[in-house]
């Protein structure tokens, strides 16, 4: 009798332990959509923080971007932990950050010098993933470098979330499943500025490029070259110009002489602030060619480089992805923020990693984990507003993002130290969309 | 025609810099004997006196921006521009022709402590000990402008007067769309008369008589009673002036950053292989000759027969002279051959 008691007790004991822990284990899955049990890299679960890792150029020739992506991602880390104002995601929708980090776990983050070199980036960003244990990484400011992280990203099973990088192929030939574009790129600048170009210098120009030689430069001056060369304008040579050349006298001087009236500068950060103020300083913009003013253009443009250029960039057209002067309440929700954090606004750069990392945090929380692969699928054909340049969607084919772009012009009367370009056109996104075909690749797995 | 005058005038004007910096390099390895790769890092240290005088001319009281309404922005304002209105600003922007003023005396003193407190204590060992000790050199002095100035170039612009183009072709019955930089001609220029005053300094003053002999035969003028290594000493002294007035000219050129050095040395050592070892005139002509090159061989023209030859060509010289004349243009019997 006692040893049967003894027995049903024990069975009891069994039972209630056995229903205990399966409602223990299957809690999180009855209450939590989309929990995952699998592992994966760098998963935080057991960890009350998740690591960010921010890869910028700290040195280099787009040094100056990335120390104001930097601060632009130390103010998004700020914001996602509830921390200052809040900036855009006061106005981002939909969205469902809470203002208490991502998952309930507090951000924090490492960071990287990516030197804009591309080995140097993936060393970095290698170290970053393996020893520091991030979960995502962003930066970028040179398209080389991003192609050659988002390589790494997409091996590692590690989420990167583009800086600037304005290369086709960043989102063409060289896409991947774990890389992600908030930024424009060459493709999108041309056909902005197309029209605007015909309207301003006509039908009938020669135009001479000089470009950065490496993958960002490359496809630019592919793009650019289709729609001048679609408007009806002469290519009279396009010279490739090494990276961080600094003098570039000697690409200048055959300039002069080349029956070109036009000179396309494919240049950005340093580069372009030196070539183009070296054009200028040979006398390019005095010029009369062929019965016309000699007309200077610098595709891709920012305020950083416009303050670098001085002067020089006064009354030259270009495009950006974004400016600190847009009325969007998005915009202004940032540069309020940014401005108040720093004391100058910000630049599109910081623009685009602000809104990356607000982003990647939206679709951990949207997918109710951290595993990559929903991860990924919640960015996947994303459609957000409030960030800026109108209603935007990240297309899920090609990872690329498409919003309005803006034509920008170096301002000839700035109101004040930061009011140095003025927007001649937003120009809207379906003007600036294309088939994601045109430029192949492949976005490889999910799961690797 | 035109196009060959502006490559020319291109040529002539890299030429400049590049012989400035050999003139420099030879002086230190025809008097001292040194093979000296921190040579380099003196043409730096020259370019970064502009950029002190510049960032000490525009110390600035930081004020509120009120263009700015809707968070707080602030501009600095340089105290210069506070007490003196526009003579301030016209000081400021007379940094660069101000800094030559400094460069001077700092470049002398830097010369003489590099001198006096390492490469006198390597006179007598291997070249390739000198390479060693002079490269790690170099590398500590980069790192330590790197650490006090950043990574990132700082643009040193020239005086706004000088800031655009002069109309050379039509000055000189060519077409109007001959112009070329006014800074780019005074650098020029004041190339030129800096390696004249070096040569009339070596050919027409007693010192230089003295030191001209203590190149030819070290250990007679010593024996002639003349102390013939405090007069190198103040060689390595002037052979720093020069490079530090190279780089301070240079400044508005390129925007000086702590790597600059590094990227002229290669070139300069190989202007001194092709001039010839130890000769002054060899590293001045092969200067000029190597500038020039490297600037026809930019032209679209040459390119298009064959791509990518601006980026070799000056190696490719190298190359040429070496194996046609090994001790260079005007290398002397002797030198470098122990």
């Amino acid at each position: 009798m006692s040893d049967n008691k003894t027995t049903n007790l024990m069975r009891r004991r069994v039972l209630k332990a056995g229903v205990a822990s399966a409602m223990a284990v299957g809690a999180p899955i009855i209450f939590s959509r989309n929990a995952w049990a699998e592992d994966f890299r760098n998963n935080p679960a057991n960890s009350k923080n998740v690591v960010l890792g921010f890869n910028v150029p700290q040195t280099g020739a787009y040094a100056d971007e990335g120390a104001d992506e930097l601060r632009a991602f130390k103010l998004a880390v700020k914001h996602l932990n509830g921390e200052g104002d809040g900036g855009m995601m006061n106005t981002m929708k939909p969205h469902k950050l809470k203002g208490n980090g991502i998952l309930g776990k507090k951000v924090t983050y490492v960071t990287g010098d990516t030197q804009t070199k591309s080995d140097a980036a993936r060393s970095s960003a290698k170290r970053m993933i393996e020893k520091e244990g991030v979960i995502m990484f962003s930066g970028g400011s040179s398209s080389g470098v991003a192609i050659a992280v988002q390589g790494l990203a997409q091996e590692m099973g590690i989420v990167f979330m583009a800086g600037l990088t304005h290369s086709n192929d960043t989102t063409g030939k060289d896409k991947r499943r774990y890389g992600f574009r908030h930024f424009f790129n060459a493709k999108m600048s041309g056909s902005a500025l197309g029209p605007v170009l015909k309207k301003e210098m006509g039908t009938d120009r020669s135009a001479y490029h000089l470009t950065a030689d490496y993958t960002w430069g490359w496809t630019q001056e592919e793009s650019i070259k289709e729609t001048t060369e679609g408007l009806g304008w002469k290519t009279v040579k396009a010279v490739k110009t090494p990276v961080g050349a600094g003098d570039f006298s000697q690409y200048i001087t055959p300039i002069l002489n080349s029956g070109a009236d036009t000179l396309i500068l494919n240049h950005y950060g340093k580069d372009m602030i030196n070539s183009l103020t070296q054009a200028v300083q040979f006398g390019l913009r005095d010029k009369q060619v062929n019965g016309k003013t000699f007309e200077i253009i610098v595709p891709l443009y920012s305020r950083l480089m416009a303050q670098g250029a001085g002067e020089n960039l006064k009354g030259i057209l270009g495009t950006t992805n974004w400016n600190w002067a847009l009325k969007d309440t998005g915009s202004q929700a940032f540069v309020k923020s940014f401005g108040q954090e720093y004391g100058f606004p910000p630049s599109q750069a910081a623009h685009t990693c602000y809104v990356q990392t607000l982003l990647y945090a939206n679709a951990c929380e949207m997918a109710g984990t951290f595993y990559p692969p929903e991860v990924i699928k919640q960015l996947e054909g994303f459609k957000f507003d409030g960030m800026g340049n109108g209603a935007t969607e990240y297309r899920a084919e090609d990872h690329q993002c498409f919003k309005d772009v803006l034509v920008v012009r170096g301002n000839q009367n700035p109101t004040s130290q930061f009011d140095l370009l003025e927007i001649v056109q937003q120009v809207p996104r379906a003007q600036v969309e294309y088939d994601a075909k045109i430029f192949g690749g492949e976005l490889g797995p999910y799961k690797v | 025609m035109d196009a060959i005058f502006i490559q020319l005038l291109n040529g002539l004007d890299k030429g400049g810099a590049y012989a400035l910096i050999a003139l420099g390099l030879t002086l230190t390895f025809g008097t001292l004997g040194v093979v000296n790769f921190a040579h380099g890092a003196l043409f730096m240290l020259g370019a970064f006196c502009a950029v002190t005088m510049q960032k000490l001319l525009t110390i600035s009281k930081t004020v509120k921006d009120t263009s700015i309404t809707f968070f707080d922005a602030y501009k600095e304002q340089p105290y210069l521009e506070i007490w003196w209105g526009d003579t301030g600003t016209m000081i400021i922007d007379y940094s660069v022709p101000i800094s030559i003023l400094f460069a001077i005396p700092v470049m002398l003193m830097i010369g003489i402590i590099m001198e006096r407190g390492l490469i006198r204590y390597f006179y007598r060992r291997t070249h390739a000990e000198q390479i060693l000790v002079t490269f790690g050199l170099a590398i500590v002095i980069q790192e330590i402008v790197r650490h006090f100035y950043g990574a990132n170039p700082i643009p040193t612009p020239a005086p706004d007067i000088v800031s655009g183009s002069a109309a050379i072709g039509s000055a000189i019955g060519l077409s109007d769309s001959v112009v070329y930089p006014w800074w780019r001609l005074i650098y020029f220029a004041f190339s030129m008369s800096i390696i004249g005053s070096v040569f009339a300094f070596l050919k027409y003053t007693t010192f230089g008589l003295v030191v001209r002999a203590g190149m030819a035969d070290r250990d007679m003028v010593g024996l002639l009673g003349i102390n013939i290594e405090r007069r190198f000493t103040i060689v390595f002294g002037m052979a720093s002036i020069v490079a530090g007035l190279a780089g301070v000219m240079y400044a508005p050129i390129l925007p000086p950053d702590y790597h600059m050095g590094m990227d002229f040395l290669v070139l300069s050592f190989v202007v001194v292989v092709v001039g010839g070892m130890g000769s002054l005139e060899g590293a001045v002509l092969a200067g000029f000759l190597l500038g020039v090159l490297q600037s026809f061989a930019a032209m679209n023209e040459i390119k298009a027969i064959l791509p990518g030859i601006d980026q070799i060509i000056i190696y490719l010289v190298a190359v040429v002279v070496l194996l046609t004349k090994p001790r260079g243009l005007m290398g002397r019997k002797g030198v470098f051959e122990d």
